[in-house]
């Protein structure tokens, strides 16, 4: 242990530099989309910027004194963390503040905590102390179900409350998992399922008449094409196959051909018959379908020019005036992407962009070099809500995603998600910074 | 299986993704200005500045031609939001219908789109708009936009002055400076001078913010313009005797024109029957115009320029001096009355020139233009008839008749001089003579001037052979009057063959017996002539025209009083009152102006 006392050797500063830079940058950007000419000092507690500046102090705090605790105790303690942030999710459905149609928020005071944003941490924390003390390597079907479950429990109160885009993050896990064993054809399963979830929605919400099957029936084309490819699978599997594995590989291409089938309807019937009006316009929006209501994609038409009227360099601080005049809603939280594209322009958002590559990447490296299994899961766990919060947000603002809620890691105006990703970050830090210490 | 291997697969994701990012922001950011646009659209507005339009004077200096504020009630369609459409009408003071109306003819209309703002009401006062605007804030969309128009201060020179109204399609095809809802000068002074008097419109570019409420000004104002204010006239009118005139013209149906003859001054302008030009602006605008247009007795016809008369006698005083001129008479030629070739009046046989024109003989003329038209050039009768006939009309046409006068005034009719074309083309080439045409020598036949002609052709009398060309102008924003009225235009007739034809005229009006006797006016010395033409089956129109004083002449004028008979009962007297008020500024004679003022033509 004697190796790992002193953090400060250990630390990785690289990490903690772009943290930083992000949170700075982060704040600038809600110091612009919250201004007001009548509040324009920094700390008015009145203001977005000014309670931002109180969170991040708060963070600071928070991640010095994480980094002074021992890396055992984050594994010892997961299964308690992991539980009592489960009771609060279940809590917050019971007691919780509805805010925009969903009940995710605990107020106390003038301050709101949103518990989900700490589910990821405890989730993490969890599932890498799991697959580390029962050495799970993803083979049985009981080990699967019980990695699943870790995640599927607090995903599904969140689904509850309800909050899709973190139910969405929830999925990034699939990375961690995949690194410690799980089968790639998740992945492959899931590339596929994308390109034929895809294919469902736009056929199936055309309105073109099809031959023989009348209006709207672009769904069964997708079906007759799934069976075509089914036929000439079965025909490759006779050409090329050998004899002997024949009859298994037979087997996949008939199971993929129903799973597609069942996918592909499954997607149809999901959009056209089960999801809300407004959730299905935005899935429209997102691929340029005909919407009926035209004030249904004015959130994503401003923040694309909000981002688009940005150019070279931007507009500069304080000096975009759709950002000023809050021509895109949320622009504080959700949208503050917006801000970034207009006052910072192409080379800002690049830059920012490029930030979040980066810590994603060093937290991939930082977990690849743990000795630990528990601190590279952990590590993996990290990264990838990061990534899929980066891929989410800004694929939405940027139009490449459907427009679902989820903030920005540290530019989103709100102490709690603040707070959960500096919790994130820095327990991998301490983590890492043990990394000579852990022989296990 | 190596699971480290799996971490490129992770890192390949991610880096994908993020370069997929890049790719989409360079394409929204950099290459593509469609969403830029976009943001343009949203984010800015441009609105234009007006600048005061140029006002007019008198020649006294006395404005004639103000600006007041009116506004347009505007509408931004985009921005109209949960409107409580009846209590807006009660608001505007209209039905329901007529704002269903208004908004479906909107809708309709070229320029409508719902991000472009639309002019909803136009013209309201600012009395009625100011209870309209401390309301509009609760009406999104809604906003009133100030803008000018015109206030006459006098109610006089309607038609001389024009007015100014909303452009039509082919004033924004012929000139992009304008653009749909501007106004541009219609008429008279307002259109001859719109480049003057409208001045430069600015533009001010704006933020606005989703409400579509101005924030702040774009880039600091760096796009914006200025407006330039327009040029202020001075009009050569006088507006003391413009308003007799009309008030000497009421019930009557004619025209008036008084010229300063060292300058083409237009002094006054007279068209009757006429109206108040304040009737066209504002909201009522429209129906008033509709009114005015419907008029059976044509309020809206300038007759003082449009107006095409045969000029009778008057126009003997020209043949005269171009034959002096052409060395076919002498001031003491007389020519027989031969009353078989052409009717006369009066106690006379065998008149000199002065005579002539004094009893207005007939035959006497008829002989002076066959001197001209039959020149004895070609042996050929027809032919020489058409050399002579080309040679008369060129001069006829330097006192300014069958010819557009040079003039300031929009809309002239250039009357009608027949030369060789026009008979070559009734009577075919080589089929006509003399004796085919000889009723134009008195001023009949197919000759046609305008009142303002002829009141020209007193200012070149009164000038002994030159004139400036007539115009309402005498400077425009302190820069003086236009070059082309500083230069006069002449006759080419020796001022000395005019003393002849003026001491006539002085007769005209001062001699016992004389046809213009009611012209006389006391303390001046007025040269006229009486015309009366013939117009049947209605009344002749009543034509007196003259120059006074004789020696150093201040006005030249015509005066058409129609269907009023004799030259010399109506018209002669109008034009003395118009000469004393114009020089003595006072009338000596009030029973003489009160039998003008009693006299009804209609009602
Ligand atoms: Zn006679």
């Amino acid at each position: 242990m004697q190796r790992g006392r002193d953090i400060r050797k250990n630390i990785d500063w690289l990490s903690i530099g772009i943290y930083a830079a992000l949170v700075i940058c982060g704040w600038i950007a809600i110091y612009s989309a919250s201004f007001s000419e009548a509040h324009p000092e920094i700390w008015d507690m009145g203001m977005p910027y000014g309670k931002q500046l109180l969170w991040m102090g708060i963070c600071a705090l928070v991640a010095l004194f994480t980094l002074n605790i021992e890396g055992e105790f984050f594994n010892r303690f997961s299964p308690i963390i992991y539980l009592s942030v489960t009771v609060m999710l279940v809590l917050v459905l019971l007691i919780g503040k509805k805010v925009g149609g969903a009940r995710s928020w605990f107020a106390i005071g003038s301050f709101a905590i949103q518990p989900s944003e700490f589910a990821k941490m405890a989730t993490g924390l969890f599932l890498a102390y799991f697959i580390n003390t029962s050495g799970v390597k993803f083979k049985s079907f009981t080990n699967r179900l019980q990695v699943f479950g870790i995640v599927a429990i607090p995903a599904g109160l969140i689904l509850l409350q309800p909050d899709a885009g973190t139910v969405l993050v929830f999925l990034g896990f699939i990375f961690a998992m995949y690194r410690e064993g799980l089968s790639g054809n998740i992945l492959i399963i899931g590339f596929a399922s994308l390109i034929l979830g895809v294919v469902s929605i736009i056929m199936g919400a055309n309105v073109v008449e099809y031959p023989w099957f009348g209006e709207q029936s672009g769904i069964f084309y997708v079906g007759l094409g799934i069976l075509a490819l089914a036929a000439l699978g079965f025909l490759g599997v006779k050409l090329l196959v050998l004899p002997r594995n024949r009859k298994r590989t037979n087997l996949i291409v008939l199971a993929s051909l129903f799973g597609a089938l069942i996918f592909s309807g499954g997607v149809y019937t999901g959009i056209e018959q089960i999801l809300k009006p407004h959730q299905k316009e935005r899935i429209y929006i997102l691929f340029g379908l005909e919407v009926n209501n035209p004030d249904a994609d004015y959130n994503i038409r401003h923040a694309k020019a909000a981002i688009g009227s940005g150019g070279w360099r931007g507009k500069g601080v304080l000096e975009g005036p759709m950002t000023r005049y809050n021509f895109v809603p949320e622009q504080n939280t959700d949208f503050i992407f917006c801000t970034i594209g207009e006052e910072w322009g192409f080379i800002g958002s690049v830059f920012v962009l490029l930030l979040f590559a980066t810590l994603i990447l060093r937290l991939l490296f930082l977990a690849e070099r743990q000795r630990s299994q528990f601190s590279r899961v952990y590590g993996y766990c990290v990264a990838s809500i990061l990534f899929m919060h980066v891929l989410i947000n800004i694929g939405m603002v940027i139009g490449l995603a459907p427009v679902i809620g989820i903030p920005l890691p540290f530019f989103s105006y709100g102490g709690s998600s603040l707070l959960g990703f500096t919790l994130l970050i820095f327990i991998m830090l301490r983590l890492d910074s043990e990394r000579f210490s852990v022989f296990r | 299986m190596n699971l480290g291997n799996r971490k490129f697969v992770v890192i390949g994701i991610v880096v994908f993704i993020i370069l997929a990012f890049i790719v989409r922001l360079f394409t929204l950011q950099i290459s593509d200005d469609y969403w830029s646009r976009k943001a343009a659209n949203l984010t800015e507005r441009s609105t234009k500045i007006y600048p005061p339009r140029g006002l007019i004077y008198d020649r006294k200096g006395e404005l004639l031609v103000a600006n007041q504020a009116i506004y347009d009630l505007m509408m931004l369609p985009r921005e109209v939001k949960d409107l409580d459409t009846l209590r807006f009408c009660a608001l505007l003071k209209i039905s329901k219908d007529e704002f269903d109306e208004r908004l479906a003819k909107m809708r309709k209309s070229r320029g409508w789109a719902s991000n472009k703002e639309q002019v909803f009401i136009k013209q309201i006062r600012p009395e009625d708009f100011a209870p309209i605007a401390e309301q509009l804030y609760k009406y999104p969309g809604f906003y009133g936009q100030p803008r000018t128009v015109r206030n006459y201060k006098r109610g006089i020179g309607a038609l001389l002055l024009g007015d100014i109204g909303e452009v039509v399609q082919r004033d924004i095809d012929r000139d992009p400076y304008y653009r749909p809802g501007d106004y541009i000068g219609k008429g008279g002074i307002e259109m001859a001078y719109e480049d003057y008097l409208r001045g430069q419109k600015g533009v001010r570019f704006m933020v606005i913010d989703p409400m579509g409420r101005p924030q702040e000004s774009f880039n600091e104002g760096d796009f914006d313009t200025l407006a330039i204010s327009g040029q202020n006239l001075v009009s050569t009118i006088d507006s003391d005797l413009q308003a007799y005139g009309e008030y000497l013209m009421q019930h009557k149906k004619g025209s008036i024109v008084a010229i300063e003859p060292a300058t083409g001054e237009i002094l006054a302008m007279v068209s009757s029957p006429t109206y108040d030009p304040n009737l066209l602006v504002g909201r009522d605008r429209g129906s008033n115009y509709g009114l005015l247009q419907n008029d059976s007795l044509l309020p809206l016809y300038n007759r003082a320029i449009k107006g095409t008369y045969r000029p009778g006698s008057i126009f003997k005083m020209v043949q005269a001096l171009i034959a002096l001129d052409e060395d076919k008479i002498t001031p003491q030629t007389r020519i027989a009355c031969n009353r078989n070739l052409i009717g006369c009046h009066g106690p006379h046989t065998y008149d000199d020139l002065e005579g002539a024109i004094i009893h207005s003989c007939n035959p006497y003329f008829r002989g002076v233009m066959q001197r001209m038209v039959e020149a004895n050039i070609k042996k050929d009768r027809f032919e020489d008839a058409a050399i002579g006939m080309s040679h008369w009309k060129e001069r006829i046409e330097s006192f300014g008749f069958g010819t557009a006068l040079d003039t300031d005034v929009p809309g002239v009719n250039r009357g009608n001089v027949p030369g060789k074309k026009y008979y070559d083309k009734i009577y075919g080439e080589e089929r006509w003579a003399f004796s085919t045409i000889y009723s134009i020598s008195i001023g009949e036949g197919e000759l046609l001037v305008n009142p303002l002609q002829m009141a020209n052709l007193g200012a070149i009398i009164a000038n002994r052979g030159y004139y400036y060309p007539p115009h309402t102008v005498k400077d425009i924003g302190g820069q003086g009057k236009l070059e082309r009225f500083r230069t006069p235009l002449q006759t080419n007739i020796d001022p000395d063959y005019f003393e002849t034809v003026v001491n006539a005229m002085q007769k005209v009006v001062e001699q016992d017996g004389g046809t213009a006797r009611r012209a006389r006016t006391p303390g001046i010395t007025v040269c006229g002539k009486t015309g009366t033409v013939q117009n049947d089956p209605l009344p002749d129109h009543s034509v007196f025209m003259a120059f006074a004083p004789k020696e150093n002449p201040q006005i030249a004028i015509s005066v058409y009083v129609e269907n009023a008979g004799f030259g010399g009962t109506w018209a002669a007297p109008i034009a003395s009152l118009m000469i004393e008020q114009y020089i003595n500024d006072s009338i000596s004679d009030p029973r003489k102006e009160q039998r003008i003022i009693d006299q009804h033509f209609f009602d």
